[in-house]
């Protein structure tokens, strides 16, 4: 039995892969054991070099990790393009070819002969390479296999037979899950082809290796679901049924799954023209009555300035997901960064107010959607959860008992007719919706088109009580000061009434720090746990309150330690600006650690970092990473 | 009971009722044809029976943005270009409210020209008014895209060398299935044009023409016009989608020349609205989104119930 595993399945995008992976996962998981999965995918349709990782352990696993001990490599079928002259060329060995780097000693490599030539492989010296490394190569015709008792793509069907065999596991949850997937002849073929590649490599092969399937087991049933599912549930949960969107990767995928289920549970659901019209589509149903939300990634988010402000301005609750990918601009399409927190923060004219939370697993981009409608109804302003195209796609095994929560379609700060008739009104008979004397923690209770008694006009110019655009600097001190105090109001909320919506670990005595944001996190938490078991003394914070800065918190943290860590992914450490903006100082104590080529960190990464910026000032990190020293260093 | 009782009350309407009572009053030009859009929903509104608070309407920026301050309704005076997208929901979440979205001309044709081939495309059920004065108001004069060609303005000082947008055939070709024009200079006429979009279950687009007499005083929208229902020289069926798109075709390149048909020009009561089209497809509840966050026996489904899928 090995400690963990990490199965990497490659080959072309269009042939299977994610869905392969997908099963395999949850046969891990069924099978007892915690997994996460990480997706490597190009921004293409059909062809080009993909991979999925999938980790498992019989103990908590919070990121990918460091490399990976098991290399299925399928080949890529699209990859002969019938143009010779093509500019990508031959890409077949890829799969094998490009993912040899990482790959740990004492690996296993399986790969498809039936795909790539004698001649590719020699060219990569992969004999050599196997001696040198001490992998175990297992060759097999896996595209002849299916071929024989199936299709040709059947192929991954024979890959996970073979790793089965491998890694000494059991079928039956594998079966299980295709049983569950598919039917009739498809199946059958399916399982004579699993069967086989399972028996050809137990008769044909000795194994030398010691890399077996770890074994675990779980007290709770458990569920494999990603970012986007957590967020999307969340939203259902909070009692959203009003979505609106524009497509963009990666944040379509919480779009599509709010879509595919809104019909059957009475929500409505809009794919319009453009992310301008999508965020003042989410912005009109919620002035009407429903809890309503929209999306996008940097590029779309952009559009959505405008309906955010007119938000803010209305006081028009609005939740809105931002799926950060790599940028500037279109950027790197399937590619994570966490590159948008400035601008998700900023953007919007005057001196606006809303709500950003990070959060930074499946858990919290779960609990925090479901906050995030809770504030933006309660308070009246736009609430924004930011996350990655990372946590948008990776897996994770979740306690089922965890999402079984009442729903909450409560319409907060919202009045009844029957309130309405005792509200304020003005000598017109109009509601008097932004009432500043009465204001309970900065709140203006509003009504709703077609209500009795609640007659106003919601408009982006300042405004007087009833909602009549208003110069009267008394009335423009007054409307500001209350909107911009709600932040406040709410920091005060998150900090008496809640539980912290950071994550603290590592040694509480410690004096260095490593502070992260968003899915950083999982990596960040490993690192400090790997420090502290060699002999370091480290402890770490993952922060999910953007705006409103949950100042307190951060300023013990970081008068608790001597030198901090600021891990992010961008290039020009905006969250490290955002501490020192919002606490006014620190800016001697924090380095910051600095990724942005298109991959998450490791944990790896984030040790070398440690090491670099305390022990071994004259190393230089690995190219991957940068470190961006101190102020004053 | 419903949570939104205002809807659909039936009792005798005093047009008195959309006129707010205390402030503000209206800051539009003495002469401005916005008046006339004013009046005519004022008198329509009290006409089809609708009552103040069962109404909401949805302005852009601009002169014609001001509409709903000066009428008692529910108002949502949004941002540039941005009224549609902001009414369409509101009618898709509340599908009771009698939604009514206004906009200017380079408010509506010009940065919202987008959302307005949309909005027409699916043919959501509500009213759309374009106050079209053929040039930026309360910006000052700027050329718009209903502007004549050769049309002088400080940001087109030698002369527009665009040809100007035609409103109608556009939105007729978009998918509008209620098309109309009338004029301030018309109050009868706009009047009973402005009942029947509101009545008309699609999306109904009224082409407002409306004099600007302090930054456009050359526009000819106010020359004498002529009733195309009611003048024997341009009879055509109104429900032919071929004929109104002739009329249309005659009239937007004369528009200019003095001469002003006023009327319907197209209306199709058989296409259904967007509404319906959803219901049709099984992705718009029967009961309103809005009035089910009241409803205490609603059931919520859960994201639990979507588990087993990931288990």
């Amino acid at each position: 039995m090995s400690d963990e595993l990490i199965w990497r399945i490659a080959g072309g995008s269009g042939d299977g892969i994610d869905s392969t992976s997908q099963n395999f996962a949850k046969a891990l998981m069924r099978s007892g054991l915690d997994v996460f999965t990480h997706r490597h995918y190009p921004s293409r349709i059909r062809g080009g070099h993909t991979y999925v990782e999938i980790r498992a352990a019989d103990h908590e696993v919070q990121s990918r990790g460091d490399g990976y001990n098991f290399l299925l490599s399928l080949g890529d079928s699209f990859a002969r393009n019938p143009q010779e002259e093509a500019y990508y060329g031959n890409e077949e060995i890829k799969p094998l070819s490009e993912n040899l780097d990482d790959l740990r000693e004492g690996g296993i490599i399986v790969y498809d002969e039936g795909l790539v030539s004698e001649e590719d492989v020699e060219a990569i010296d992969l004999e050599a390479r196997a001696e040198e490394n001490d992998w175990h190569v297992f060759p097999m015709d896996l595209r002849g296999l299916a071929r024989e008792h199936g299709r040709e793509v059947m192929r991954n069907t024979a890959g996970v037979g073979v790793t089965a065999a491998l890694l000494d596991m059991d079928l039956e949850h594998i079966e299980d899950l295709m049983s569950d997937a598919m039917g009739g002849d498809v199946l059958e073929a399916n399982l004579e082809i699993l069967h086989e590649a399972y028996d050809t490599v137990n008769e044909e092969y000795e194994f030398e290796h010691e890399l077996r399937a770890p074994e675990g087991s779980h007290e709770t049933e458990q569920a494999l679901l990603s970012g986007s599912n957590a967020i999307a549930y969340g939203a259902i949960d909070a009692g959203c049924r009003f979505i609106a969107g524009y497509p963009m990767t990666p944040w379509t995928d919480v779009f599509t799954i709010l879509a595919q289920n809104f019909p059957d549970m009475g929500g409505v659901s809009e794919q319009v023209e453009d992310e301008i019209a999508a965020a003042a589509l989410a912005l009109g149903a919620s002035h009407a009555g429903a809890k309503a939300m929209s999306g996008s990634s940097g590029g779309g988010f952009a559009l959505m300035s405008e309906p955010l402000g007119l938000a803010e301005m209305t006081e028009t609750p609005l939740v809105l997901v931002e799926s950060m990918r790599a940028g500037p601009s279109t950027g790197m399409p399937t590619k994570p960064e966490q590159g948008d927190l400035e601008f998700v923060l900023y953007t919007s004219q005057g001196d606006s107010s809303r709500v950003v939370f990070a959060p930074s697993s499946i858990e919290e981009a779960y609990e925090q959607t479901r906050l995030a409608f809770e504030i933006a109804w309660d308070y009246q302003l736009p609430a924004i959860v930011i996350y990655d195209q990372k946590l948008s796609g990776e897996n994770k095994n979740v306690d089922v008992e965890f999402f079984d929560r009442q729903p909450k379609p409560d319409l907060g700060s919202t009045l009844t007719e029957d309130e309405l008739a005792e509200a304020a009104h003005d000598a017109s008979g109009k509601f008097k919706r932004f009432n500043y004397e009465d204001a309970e923690n900065n709140v203006a209770p509003r009504s709703l088109p077609g209500q009795k008694d609640g007659r106003y006009l919601a408009t982006g110019n300042e405004h007087s009580p009833v909602g009549h655009i208003s110069e009267d600097p008394d009335n423009r001190v007054a409307q500001m000061t209350r909107r911009i105090e709600k932040l406040d109001s709410i920091r005060e909320e998150l900090d008496e009434e809640r539980d912290s919506n950071q994550t603290y670990y590592g040694d509480e005595t410690a004096d260095y720090g490593i502070i992260t944001w968003g899915s950083s996190h999982g990596a960040v938490n490993e690192a400090v746990e790997r420090l502290n078991e060699n002999g370091h003394s480290v402890k770490g914070v993952s922060v999910s309150d953007m705006m409103p800065f949950p100042e307190a918190e951060m300023t013990e943290f970081l008068e608790s330690v001597d030198e901090a860590m600021v891990v992010e992914m961008n290039a020009t450490a905006q969250f490290r600006g955002l501490i020192q903006k919002e606490l006014g100082r620190y800016g001697e104590k924090m380095t910051s650690l600095l990724k942005y080529n298109g991959n998450p960190f490791e944990p790896a990464e984030i040790v070398e970092g440690y090491e670099v910026n305390v022990a071994d000032e004259d190393r230089q990190p690995t190219a991957q990473v940068r470190i961006e020293p101190a102020a004053g260093d | 009971m419903s949570a939104f009782n205002a809807i659909g009350e039936e009792r005798e309407i005093d047009r008195d009722e959309f006129t707010p009572g205390v402030e503000p009053q209206p800051t539009w030009c003495p002469g401005c044809g916005d008046f006339g859009v004013l009046k005519s929903l004022k008198q329509a509104l009290p006409e089809v029976g609708k009552t103040p608070e069962e109404v909401l309407t949805v302005t852009g920026i601009g002169c014609s943005g001001k509409l709903n301050s000066y009428l008692d309704t529910y108002g949502f005076h949004t941002i540039h270009g941005r009224s549609l997208p902001v009414a369409r929901a509101a009618k898709l979440a509340n599908t009771d409210l009698e939604v009514i979205a206004a906009g200017g001309d380079g408010d509506g044709y010009g940065i919202g020209g987008n959302h307005f081939i949309h909005t027409a495309r699916e043919n959501h059920d509500m009213t759309y008014i374009v106050f079209n004065n053929e040039i930026f108001g309360l910006t000052k004069g700027q050329t718009s895209p209903t502007s004549p060609k050769g049309h002088k303005s400080k940001t087109q000082p030698s002369g527009s060398a665009k040809t100007p947008l035609r409103p109608l055939s556009l939105s007729l070709t978009a998918g509008a299935s209620y098309v109309a024009r009338t004029a301030a200079v018309n109050p009868n006429q706009a009047k009973e044009i402005i009942a029947e979009a509101i009545e008309h279950d699609g999306f109904a687009h009224v082409d407002f023409l409306t004099q600007c007499p302090t930054w456009n005083k050359d526009a000819r929208q106010y020359v004498p016009y002529i009733d195309i229902q009611e003048s024997d020289d341009y009879d055509h069926d109104v429900t032919d989608r071929r004929e109104a798109a002739e009329m249309m075709h005659e009239t937007e390149d004369v528009l200019n020349e003095g001469t002003v048909l006023t009327g319907r020009y197209y209306v199709d009561e058989d296409r259904p609205s967007y509404q319906e089209e959803k219901s049709a497809v099984g992705e718009l509840p029967e009961q309103p989104l809005a009035e089910r966050y009241f409803d205490e026996d609603a059931e919520w489904e859960r994201s639990y119930d979507l588990l087993e899928r990931h288990t």
